[in-house]
């Protein structure tokens, strides 16, 4: 094992080292970068060997992704190719905004790796009850299922409407629209056989199961994920709520990817245990009060995070979530998460609404 | 260290451990005393699907052998030993528990803990009244004669407070009427609705009819949302969202007050302990404490009577018999709430004087600090009109303004009272007490404002919260 972690730790220095000479290559690289470089009195792409370098850029500051021009953030390399730009959040304000070109295909295609064929069987078609509109999400679910050669089939879910419904306090109106959103999946799980596969979140999976039996739709496997979820939800979904089918939790965003989750272990107690998919990106957990410093294993901090592609380059940007570090796993042999939660701080500016 | 115990969520009267927990801590030590199971919402929702299965359990009991459960649950609650989570839980357990997490002394959480005994030992007698005496076929062949009532509900969901386990005597009639209960109790105050649901299963209840769900706001809203009847304690914040909805009976805070009348107000010192008394039980907490005495004359005489009675009272020690005075488990409210009103009784020139009258009669500031917990001592303001900001308010300690007011005033000037005791034998302001929509109960003559007769309704009638009266003929 800690040949492993060994091994995986210089691919990641390796790969820095690429990632940043790419982002920092005039031929190659990004206006925002290149702008940043000019102004350093040093030069990333000598002085960067080693994953740890990256701590002298400080901290990604999640202001520099709010508006435009967007542009900026498309490296050179990539100038003449199709561009998308994804959001986050949203709710109140400017969203965050990342550009993409092939990095949803990349991370979906490596999460598709991790999904047992058994439960979530190639060839069958899926169905996609989450966010729609300018998440990343709703592309990356439809790659997937046509990466594993299968139809997506998609419902409509705006869920900056569901916050700001939520933030009013009008509940009963957002309870209206979740139903909304699951009378939709019903009628396309009762309108197509061949749906296997489904893509929700923790509330409309919850939603959903109360109306219908997931067995007796034919649903063998599900991707959840897009907000919180507890020891105590992972516990109630495979307990009441699946009947059998796989649970196949997940962390992620449009800045980062999506991590992979452990699979389940009687010792881990439902804990949700997630991965990054290093050396893409990295989840570390850090000390709130000194995030340079990474916490002990176990230990609970604010999760950091650093993506390291060719179409994005974000170090140490600081997540408005907590967790405990989770040792390096057999199958994935770096650091992981724990349990994550929105970071305590911070906790009350958060609303969560289905998604 | 004693252990932390635990207290496992119920669903369907069956101990569930959840994996996400909360701990609430010792009021003085401030170490962990309890951990909750705390339900998340979609099992919350997830139970609820059959509630009609529940109520099915219940119906199948007579209203007699309901009446006779909970007579055999008063004893059990008082004197035996209950399971809590996987162990037992003895009465002074449940005595010293409750003060743990509360601070109410334990003197207090006996008092409290009588009240449950006695309606629950009185079941029958407290539904008799708050159905005027409806025969029992009404609840189990649903009608008798040509009287015929219908269930408006498959459940009560209830929002628990933490001020005072006496609280939950409001729910226990619920179930002699044959409707199951949803209950999330406060975070402060696990204990009590667990033990009665525990007493009431040992006495022979179905487990089915009850669910006990520890959660936060999300699991409160939940229950209050899936179950056709609801109650929920808290103040008029927390409450605001269940305004106007006809399910939801709202308990916030009471307003309650003392009035005497012009015929009567000479004698004001006979009536001097039905005044200390509405003030100061159970530490003020309840929302049929007193916060205000309203009187035509001699208001600053009252006042100061008041004050130099009730700045005798000083913090005591929790076991401590004579303790009537139960600290902030959260030091931070004390601070506020003593803020609040100094800042009042600063800034109330543009609405007129208010003094309090308590300072002079005690040693130190109204906050004060015992055991290292913070307490509120017993405050009487004295106001110069009813339009000051001081004169109708309620805090959760013994606090009562003393407030002049003509007597033609009133009703009107007092607002929104839940509990009224009205010293005075004038017909024309008793008919006026009978006839205002402001006032909730009616205490004709000295009668402290916490007294209660369990046969009357409380803040609604919860008889006619759950059922409704149809029109019913059989033909000859």
């Amino acid at each position: 094992m800690l040949a492993r972690t060994k091994a995986a730790h210089e691919a990641l220095d390796a790969w820095t080292r690429e990632i940043v000479e790419w982002h920092f290559d005039p031929e190659t690289g990004c206006p925002f970068w290149l702008d940043y470089a000019r102004k350093l009195d040093w030069n990333p792409r000598h002085e960067v060997k080693t994953y740890a370098d990256l701590d002298r850029f400080g901290f990604f500051q999640d202001e520099w992704l709010r508006g435009g021009p967007v542009r900026r953030w498309v490296p050179k390399a990539y100038a003449d190719r199709p561009i998308y730009t994804f959001e986050t959040g949203g709710s109140t304000g400017v969203p965050k905004s990342r550009i993409n070109v092939e990095d949803f295909r990349i991370d979906y295609e490596a999460f598709s790796n991790e999904l047992p064929d058994e439960f979530f069987p190639r060839g069958s078609d899926w169905i996609m009850v989450g966010p729609s509109g300018p998440r990343r999400l709703r592309l990356a679910v439809e790659h997937l299922a046509q990466h594993r050669g299968g139809i997506c089939f998609m419902t409509d879910l705006d869920p900056r409407w569901v916050i700001k419904l939520i933030k009013r306090g009008k509940m009963d109106e957002a309870e209206a629209y979740k139903q909304h959103v699951v009378e939709q999946a019903l009628t396309l799980l009762r309108a197509h056989e061949g749906i296997r596969s489904m893509f929700t979140t923790p509330k409309l999976l919850e939603a959903i199961c109360e109306k219908i039996s997931l067995k007796k739709a034919g649903i063998t496997g599900v991707f959840c994920g897009g907000t919180e979820m507890t020891p105590q939800f992972h516990r109630f979904a495979v307990e009441e709520l699946l009947e059998g089918a796989y649970f196949a939790p997940t962390y992620g965003n449009t800045l980062m990817g999506l991590a992979v989750h452990k699979p389940r272990l009687a010792e881990d107690d439902f804990a949700v245990i997630y991965y990054p998919p290093a050396p893409r990106a990295m989840i570390e957990v850090v000390d709130p009060d000194e995030p340079a410093r990474i916490v002990g294993y176990g230990e609970t901090g604010r999760v950091r995070l650093t993506t390291l592609t060719r179409e994005f380059f974000m170090p140490r940007f600081l997540e408005r979530d907590e967790a405990e570090r989770e040792p390096p796993y057999e199958r994935y042999p770096w650091d992981g998460v724990r349990n994550v939660r929105p970071f305590n701080r911070l906790q009350k500016a958060v609303v969560e609404g289905v998604y | 260290m004693a252990a932390v115990r635990h207290v496992p969520i119920l669903r369907g009267g069956a101990p569930y451990r959840s994996l996400d927990t909360i701990r609430t801590p010792h009021y003085r030590t401030r170490e962990p005393f309890v951990e909750i199971s705390q339900a998340n919402a979609g099992l919350i929702r997830r139970d609820l699907r059959n509630q009609e299965g529940a109520r099915a359990t219940l119906a199948a009991f007579r209203a007699k052998e309901l009446y006779g459960i909970c007579a055999r649950a008063s004893g059990l609650f008082a004197e035996s030993s209950l399971p809590l989570g996987d162990a037992a839980q003895s009465p002074e357990e449940y005595v010293r528990q409750v003060s743990a997490t509360t601070g109410l002394p334990n003197a207090m959480v006996r008092r409290n803990m009588q009240k449950i005994r006695t309606v629950l030992a009185d079941a029958e007698a407290v539904v008799n009244g708050l159905t005027r005496h409806l025969s029992a076929e009404v609840f189990d062949a649903g009608y008798a004669g040509d009287v015929s009532y219908f269930p408006r509900s498959d459940s009560l969901g209830v929002v628990l407070p933490s001020n005072s386990p006496g609280v939950h005597s409001l729910w226990i009639p619920a179930f002699a009427m044959k409707t199951p209960l949803v209950l999330k109790p406060g975070s402060a105050e696990p204990w009590t609705p667990y033990r009665i649901i525990q007493a009431l299963m040992q006495a022979g209840a179905p487990p089915q009819a009850f669910g006990y769900y520890p959660a936060g706001h999300a699991g409160g809203g939940e229950i209050l949302r899936q179950c056709g009847r609801g109650m929920v304690f808290g103040d008029a914040a927390s409450t605001r969202m269940w305004q106007g909805d006809p399910r939801i009976e709202i308990h916030g805070p009471g307003y309650s007050k003392i009035v005497i009348g012009e015929d009567s107000i000479d004698d004001w010192e006979k009536y001097l302990d039905v005044m200390v008394a509405s003030i100061l039980e159970n530490s003020g907490r309840s929302c049929i404490n007193a916060s205000g005495v309203w009187v035509p004359r001699h208001a600053e005489k009252i006042a100061e009577a008041l004050a130099e009675r009730l700045a005798q009272v000083v913090p005591r020690d929790e076991e401590d018999e004579a303790a009537q005075l139960a600290p902030f488990a959260d030091a931070g409210v004390a601070a506020r709430i003593a803020q609040t009103i100094a800042s009042e009784l600063d800034g109330g020139l543009d609405n007129g004087a208010a003094r309090d009258v308590t300072a002079r009669y005690r040693e130190g500031g109204r906050l004060a600090v015992y055991q290292g917990c913070s307490y509120l001592l017993p405050t009487i303001v004295l106001c110069d009109s009813a339009e000051h900001p001081l004169a109708n308010r309620e805090f959760l300690f013994p606090y009562a303004s003393v407030v002049p007011v003509r007597q033609e005033e009133i009703p009107r000037a007092l607002g929104p009272s839940l509990v009224v005791t009205a010293i005075t034998r004038d017909r024309g302001l008793i008919a006026r007490l009978l006839s205002s929509s402001n006032v909730g109960r009616l205490n004709l003559g000295g009668i402290p404002t916490c007294k209660i007769s369990w046969e009357q309704p409380h803040e609604g009638n919860l008889f006619d919260h759950l059922y409704a009266r149809r029109a019913f003929q059989v033909a000859v």
